[in-house]
């Protein structure tokens, strides 16, 4: 009993002593992952309406346009997100992008599959690649930079030699005509909300092509998917167990796997993510453009992973967020397209993706150092 | 019906030809903190691993609440209330304080197959928890990362008896710690024996384990050398106990100064 007395009488000069510094409301602002994205973003759109702000950059068309380039990034870009604060990296969606393609243009033209299940089969293709990425990383203990380059080359090159096997060609066109009537195809394939742009068109307020019907006519696929996707890995890493099993993983494997996470099976799903997030963009970039190209989604991989990073991520896992990585996209789609409507060189886009990404490590390496910084 | 809550009796354990573990006897009461004591290379590790679950013994018995049982995995050890907290803790830093709390256990609500993490009570029940050791966790979402070390094993301490711990298995809980951090660790150890818990407090640090324990076991080289009452054995003799029989002479000196110094601080 005397010991409980102790406890108690000893709690309040504990509670002085152990008590942690107030913390003020711009330094939780500051703890936040995608912080550095969204300020980014902000003065992004602050640059452009200066600089472009007279051109039609921001009608409409020119909107949806950058919106357009940012969301198929973005797509690839938030699974690219939710692997890293596994504690991962997917060096392959590049070329599974590619991959993805002519998996749905070779049976739908050349098989005479019907093409929704050329869909299905791409996205089949991806969880297998997914699953053995991640089956790979996670029996080997290998790092997973190795595993996925190594896969960045099996795919394109399979997707070259495969294609030019059975084509003769690098490039399978005509899945337009394939469209019109497939169960599953409009999903990738149909602008949205036409009724408000023909609506904002007949009162004006929105340009219009000679003939009467307005130039931007509905909100691409990729935006609504990308929105989608963006609402959908915030629930699952705010919201859900799982969630919690993703920071774990990548926070401390060990540690995780002592308090029972089944952090194996955590990163093969997230593997098969990235593969079957890939096989999204795939999908809406084929169908758009109705013909598949063995090159697509070259180099998507590494932007993927700076809008990852711009978007807060660390490189070393356990840290990040979703609408980070949406913002990232966002940035870097601003930017690629934006730079179209000012006078300077579309040369120097890359170089601004570069400076970008070093900023963004620096700043998060330092919010790093000041969310594990003990007392 | 034993008077002990756990009994280890006569546990061995082998590896190849090596003897980690030979005829180790550990029994305690509710409310009992027994202090392994033992330098580097006793067997320590192996011992705990083997009360955790890891190991199996290749002699011995355990018998808990009158229940001879095998443990074929951790699982099995934390289902029947044997909680391990390793030195490594097990905590993500750059998670919250409820996140890391419930990790692989989270609590659930609504609908099957859209179950969601239950945030609110969680972070309750994790601020709940902290506060009854008397640290004060103003934001559960805080990361564990702004923690101190203290702070640090206590909440893995709390943890652990929270999802249903009855022995506590505590490797090195103090040995990262400075003297303040460590007190108020060993304090938290004290009430939650006082509460009925029994604990196994895994130490080479005499200083730290002699205030608090009811009981001392001994281990050298792989061997018990015998369980003792904290009114049968002094803090020098643990010491020297430790250390082992034939570098004892030559070692008493070297520790009585180690002691003065100690004492004098």
């Amino acid at each position: 009993m005397s010991l409980k007395s102790k406890s108690i009488s000893s709690k309040s000069s504990l509670n002085e002593d152990e008590r942690l510094k107030k913390i003020s409301p711009l330094r939780v602002l500051l703890n936040r992952p995608e912080l550095g994205a969204l300020g980014g973003s902000i003065l992004v759109f602050i640059f452009f309406g200066i600089v472009a702000g007279d051109t039609g950059m921001f009608s409409a068309y020119g909107m949806l346009n950058f919106l357009d380039v940012s969301a198929n990034l973005g797509i690839i870009a938030i699974a690219a997100a939710m692997l890293m604060i596994g504690g991962e990296f997917d060096l392959s969606i590049g070329s599974m992008i590619g991959f993805a393609g002519i998996c749905i243009a070779i049976p739908a033209i050349y098989w005479g599959w019907p093409l929704w299940m050329s869909i299905v089969f791409a996205f089949a293709m991806a969880v297998l690649v997914g699953y053995f990425n991640g089956i790979m990383v996670v029996k080997t203990g290998l790092p997973s930079f190795i595993v996925t380059l190594a896969m960045l080359f099996i795919l394109r090159g399979l997707t070259l030699a495969i294609t030019r096997l059975i084509t003769g060609r690098t490039q399978v066109p005509g899945l337009r005509v394939l469209i019109e009537d497939d169960p599953l195809a409009w999903l990738f394939a149909t602008d949205t909300f036409k009724w408000l742009f023909t609506w904002l068109g007949s009162l004006k307020l929105i340009e219009l092509r000679t003939d009467g019907t307005p130039l931007a006519t509905g909100i691409p696929p990729s935006v609504i998917w990308f929105i989608a996707l963006t609402l959908f890995a915030t629930w699952i890493l705010m919201k859900t167990r799982y969630g919690n099993w993703i920071f774990a993983s990548g926070g401390d494997k060990v540690g995780a796997t002592n308090v029972g996470v089944p952090v194996g099976r955590v990163k093969i799903s997230l593997f098969i993510g990235t593969a079957v997030a890939s096989t999204i963009f795939a999908c809406i970039q084929v169908l758009d453009a109705g013909s598949a190209d063995t090159m697509r989604g070259t180099l998507k991989e590494l932007e993927a992973i700076a809008a990852a990073v711009v978007g807060g991520c660390l490189l070393t896992g356990g840290y990040g967020s979703a609408i980070g990585a949406a913002f990232g996209a966002i940035i870097f789609g601003t930017v690629s397209m934006g730079i179209f409507y000012t006078d300077v060189d579309t040369d120097w886009f890359k170089v601004f993706l570069g400076a970008m990404m070093l900023i963004a490590v620096v700043f998060n390496n330092y919010i790093r150092k000041k969310v594990t910084e003990s007392k | 019906m034993s008077d002990y809550l756990v009994q280890f009796n006569n546990i061995s354990k082998f590896f190849g030809k090596v003897i980690a573990l030979k005829d180790v006897t550990m029994r305690l009461k509710k409310g009992e903190i027994m202090c392994l004591l033992g330098d580097n290379g006793a067997g320590k590790s192996t011992l705990i691993k083997t009360l955790a679950g890891v190991h199996k013994p290749d002699e011995g018995e355990i018998i808990f609440e009158d229940n001879n049982i095998v443990f074929d995995s951790p699982k099995d050890a934390l289902d029947i209330g044997i909680g391990t907290v390793y030195q490594d803790l097990a905590l993500v830093p750059l998670m919250s304080v409820t996140r890391n709390f419930f990790m692989g256990r989270e609590p659930q609500k609504g609908i099957p197959f859209l179950k969601t993490f239950d945030v609110e009570k969680a972070n309750k029940i994790a601020a709940d928890r902290m506060g009854q050791i008397g640290i004060d966790v103003r934001d559960p979402s805080q990361a564990v990362g702004t923690m101190s070390g203290g702070e640090r094993q206590c909440l893995a301490i709390s943890r652990a008896i929270y999802f249903g711990a009855k022995v506590l298995v505590l490797d090195e809980p103090t040995s990262a710690l400075g003297v303040h951090q460590a007190s108020m660790v060993l304090k938290y150890i004290v009430k939650a024996a006082s509460e009925g818990l029994a604990v196994i407090l895994i130490t080479h640090n005499v200083h730290h384990a002699y205030p608090v324990g009811n009981s001392f076991t001994v281990l050298n080289r792989g061997k018990s050398m015998g369980t003792f009452q904290k009114k049968d054995i002094s803090r020098e003799k643990l010491l020297s106990m430790m250390a082992g029989g034939e570098e004892l002479d030559k070692l008493e000196v070297e520790l009585q100064e180690m002691d003065r110094i100690h004492n004098k601080n």
